[in-house]
């Protein structure tokens, strides 16, 4: 990103396929439109979002990383999203511990009747990211 | 990434509905540099027939091995464009999606940005299918046996279906009888044919036919496995008397001293502890109600097993648990009325002459608890002015259900009808907000409620009632003249909206199939797959899956039957082969990844975490666990992940 250019939040949004994703399909046919900043991973389950991704996009420049998944209790996969909340709540805890915002981390849960609702997720999230400014704490190549 | 694939990318104009948003060609051409892509294609349609030979040329003349097509969700045109790939000679797994329609073109409006974030999405695809394996299928067998949940006439008609086309049907019902809210009915619309004529032979026939097992007073409490395979556990409550000893005499309950509203008769009377819901019950026997029961204890009670003569009642009888094994699940839990508490300007259900829809049909039904005279509750007088209110709680997004309940208008045009027939110097007033008759015969069933049967329509909404003198003032407007209404009225009617009932939200959570906005089951697509769920071999029918009359419920029920049908016809289904898949040399078999498996598909064996690919449904909460990358799904290893995030971020 050239200097110029004012700072746009870079998100990296793991998807779950069966509800967020799902999800954001909605937002799409109900056209709610909301920023371009997260692009989407759409992946099976929450639960299979190892806290490497996350640290994988943060180390590739992301500014914040958003995992997305099934409402406790839907999980497609029974019990993917109790994993994924208690194994990446923990990622906050490391964040904070190598001095990234924990704030640039976060999860929600979005059905796939929801679009509206991923769209709010999705404005907040990057609204909530604009005064931390860029991430190049855990950046490969530092500016 | 060095992978030596030839890939191609597609990209869709989808129309103007990605092309307005999203510059195609330029797309294109930031994939041309990708590494791997040997050819790049955008065209106006590229699901349509010439968009689709189109791709199987670019396969044939530039030898692709894999395929990208950046178009809409995967949900629409994945298996579209995999078997296109297929038809072409390639391995359907080496097809992916980039999804640039519904999670970019159409939320975004800006064409640069829009534009940036659709690269991104097609080069993370492309990254992706540079190292997806090609798959077959794995084949596994069919269970030719269905679960229906539900008793009511949705469940009746898929078993029936599905029975008569030689599977075997387990067909649960939570109640202590078949029926469902039909059997409440007094007659139905247009033809106003007696409910109970036309249902209890199906009901007789469902206990009769050989393929079916009935389980009544029972309830699914959990479900696993997969499409053609899963395990339901089934609660049978007991019921304490033996249905096949049971001679139906009616001497138990003449002598149980327990009285308790009727739920059947909407508590409109009352029943014994030990009852039988209705005389056409099926199965044919009485019930003892465990909660309103003295204690099923000879010491306290004991009275109805006395006078047994046939020694039906066993006060032993414990619930038990059955496991059936099925192929299919069709659920079919229904609706629930709103409830007159939520409408407190309607009288929050604390003026007895204020009834709901199903409590009127009682009333009009010759074997209900006025024996077909339509009588007000609170004094058994004729009443002379009835005020029918539609859409109590439909249609009103405020307060109560956003959505049309859609058999209200048809149901009071019928009640206003009937109770015309029943009460000649009566008088019928209908509060409308529009009439919604579509319909074979519908339109003409309204017309004649108002022509022939003198019914007086008043298009406005009720505000308020409340108790006067006996009556009830009804205060409303006529929005066609403009004039505010008041009515004392003997009786009004509520024409209640339809609500999921409280069995399809736990279905729902049981099955872990997904609810729209408004608790009804979700389909898999609102127009296409309107009888599926989006889980594979879960089927929905009747109002579980959204308001509708009885034709479209028993149209909506041989459907999800005939589906079923077409599943369970085939000799072996197929799962996904994107299972979990070990590295044997990472592995230390710490057993992390076997405690993560919700389906118990991975177990140790000499040391070494062992997938079985059948069990497996490749969600990966193993390899997000696993501590060595010792194990990953195939086609979403953790480096394809990782390449996937750096083209998201352009690193």
């Amino acid at each position: 990103m050239s200097a110029q250019t004012p700072y746009e939040p870079k998100i990296v949004a793991f998807l779950c396929k069966w509800c967020s994703s799902a999800g954001s399909d909605l937002a799409g046919v109900s056209r709610i439109q909301y920023p371009a900043n997260a692009t989407p991973i759409t992946v099976a389950c929450s639960g299979g979002v190892s806290p490497q991704f996350v640290l994988s996009a943060f180390h590739k420049g992301a500014d914040g990383v958003l995992v997305s998944g099934c409402h406790i209790g839907d999980c497609h996969y029974m019990e993917g999203n109790f994993h994924a909340r208690r194994k990446l709540y923990l990622v906050k805890e490391l964040l904070e511990f190598t001095g990234v915002e924990p704030d640039r981390f976060r999860m929600s849960w979005v059905s796939a009747a929801e679009g509206a609702k991923f769209a709010q997720v999705v404005r907040d999230f990057v609204e909530d990211l604009r005064p931390l400014g860029p991430q190049d704490k855990l950046k490969a190549e530092r500016p | 990434m060095s992978s030596g694939k030839r890939t191609g990318v597609f990209v869709c104009h989808c129309g103007n509905n990605i092309a307005a948003t999203v510059d195609v060609v330029k797309v294109a051409q930031e994939m041309a540099g990708e590494e791997g892509v040997v050819c790049t294609k955008d065209y106006v349609y590229m699901c349509s027939d010439p968009g689709q030979k189109a791709v199987i040329e670019a396969i044939k003349e530039n030898r692709l091995d894999s395929v990208v097509v950046t178009c809409c969700s995967p949900n629409l045109h994945e298996k579209t464009f995999r078997d296109n790939a297929k038809a072409a000679g390639l391995n359907s797994f080496t097809c992916e999606i980039a999804n640039i329609r519904e999670q970019c073109s159409w939320v975004h409006k800006d064409r640069g940005v829009a534009t940036a974030k659709a690269i991104k999405i097609s080069r993370s695809a492309v990254r992706r299918v540079g190292r997806n394996q090609a798959l077959e299928p794995i084949a596994v067998g069919v269970t030719r046996r269905v679960l229906v949940i539900g008793g009511g006439i949705a469940g009746i008609q898929a078993s029936l279906d599905l029975a008569n086309a030689g599977l075997d049907v387990v067909l649960v019902e939570k109640q202590a009888t078949l029926g469902g809210h039909m059997i409440q009915l007094s007659e139905t619309f247009p033809t106003l044919d007696c409910s109970q004529c036309i249902l209890s032979p199906k009901m007789v026939e469902v206990s009769r036919h050989p393929k079916i097992t009935l389980m009544t007073y029972s309830e699914v409490q959990e479900v696993s496995g997969y499409v053609g395979n899963f395990k339901a556990r089934i609660l049978r409550k007991p019921t304490f008397v033996d249905p096949e000893t049971c001679k139906l005499c009616d001497d138990c309950s003449q002598v149980c001293p327990v009285v308790v509203p009727n739920e059947y008769e909407l508590g409109l009377t009352a029943r014994r502890a030990i009852y039988i819901p209705f005389a056409q019950a099926m199965p044919a026997s009485y019930t003892l109600d465990e909660s309103a029961c003295l204690g099923l204890n000879p010491i306290v009670c004991g009275k109805c097993k006395d006078v047994c003569e046939a020694g039906a009642i066993n006060y032993d009888m414990r619930p038990r648990s059955e496991i059936v094994e099925v192929g299919a699940v069709v659920v079919a839990t229904g609706f629930d009325l709103y409830g007159q508490d939520n409408l407190g300007e309607y009288g929050h259900g604390k003026y007895e002459d204020v009834l709901d829809g199903l409590q009127f049909e009682r009333l009009c039904s010759a074997s209900g608890p006025t024996k077909g005279k339509v009588l007000r509750p609170s004094d058994h007088s004729e009443p002379k002015d009835v005020v029918f209110i539609q859409c109590a709680g439909s249609r009103d997004p405020a307060q109560h259900c956003a959505w049309c309940s859609k058999i209200c208008c048809m149901y009071t045009a019928k009640h206003a009808s009937l109770y015309k027939h029943h009460v000649p110097d009566g008088r019928a007033w209908v509060f409308y907000i529009d009439i919604r008759s579509g319909g074979k015969g519908y339109e003409e069933f309204v017309q004649r409620t108002m022509e022939n049967d003198e019914a007086i329509y008043l298009r406005g909404r009720v505000s308020r009632l409340y108790r006067e003198n006996g009556k009830i003032r009804v205060l409303g407007t006529d929005t066609l003249s403009g004039q505010n209404v008041e009515i004392d009225a003997d009786m009004v009617v509520l024409a209640l909206a339809m609500q999921p009932s409280t069995g399809t939200a736990e279905a729902a959570k049981v099955l872990k199939i997904g609810r729209d906005k408004d608790g009804f089951l979700a389909e898999a697509h609102p127009k296409l797959k309107p009888v599926e769920s989006v889980t594979a071999g879960i089927f929905l029918a009747g109002t579980a899956q959204g308001p509708k009359d009885i034709p479209e419920t028993v149209a909506q029920a041989s459907a999800a039957a005939a589906k079923v049908i077409g599943l369970l016809s085939q000799p072996q289904l197929s799962h996904a082969p994107t299972v979990a898949r070990v590295r044997k040399a990472h592995c230390t078999g710490c057993e992390m990844c076997v405690d993560a498996c919700p389906y118990d598909a991975i177990h140790l064996a000499n040391g070494k975490a062992v997938v079985n690919d059948v069990l497996c449904e490749g969600c990966g909460a193993c390899s997000a666990t696993c501590l060595r990358a010792a194990i990953e799904v195939i086609n979403a290893t953790p480096l394809q992940m990782n390449e996937m995030i750096e083209a998201v971020l352009n690193f």
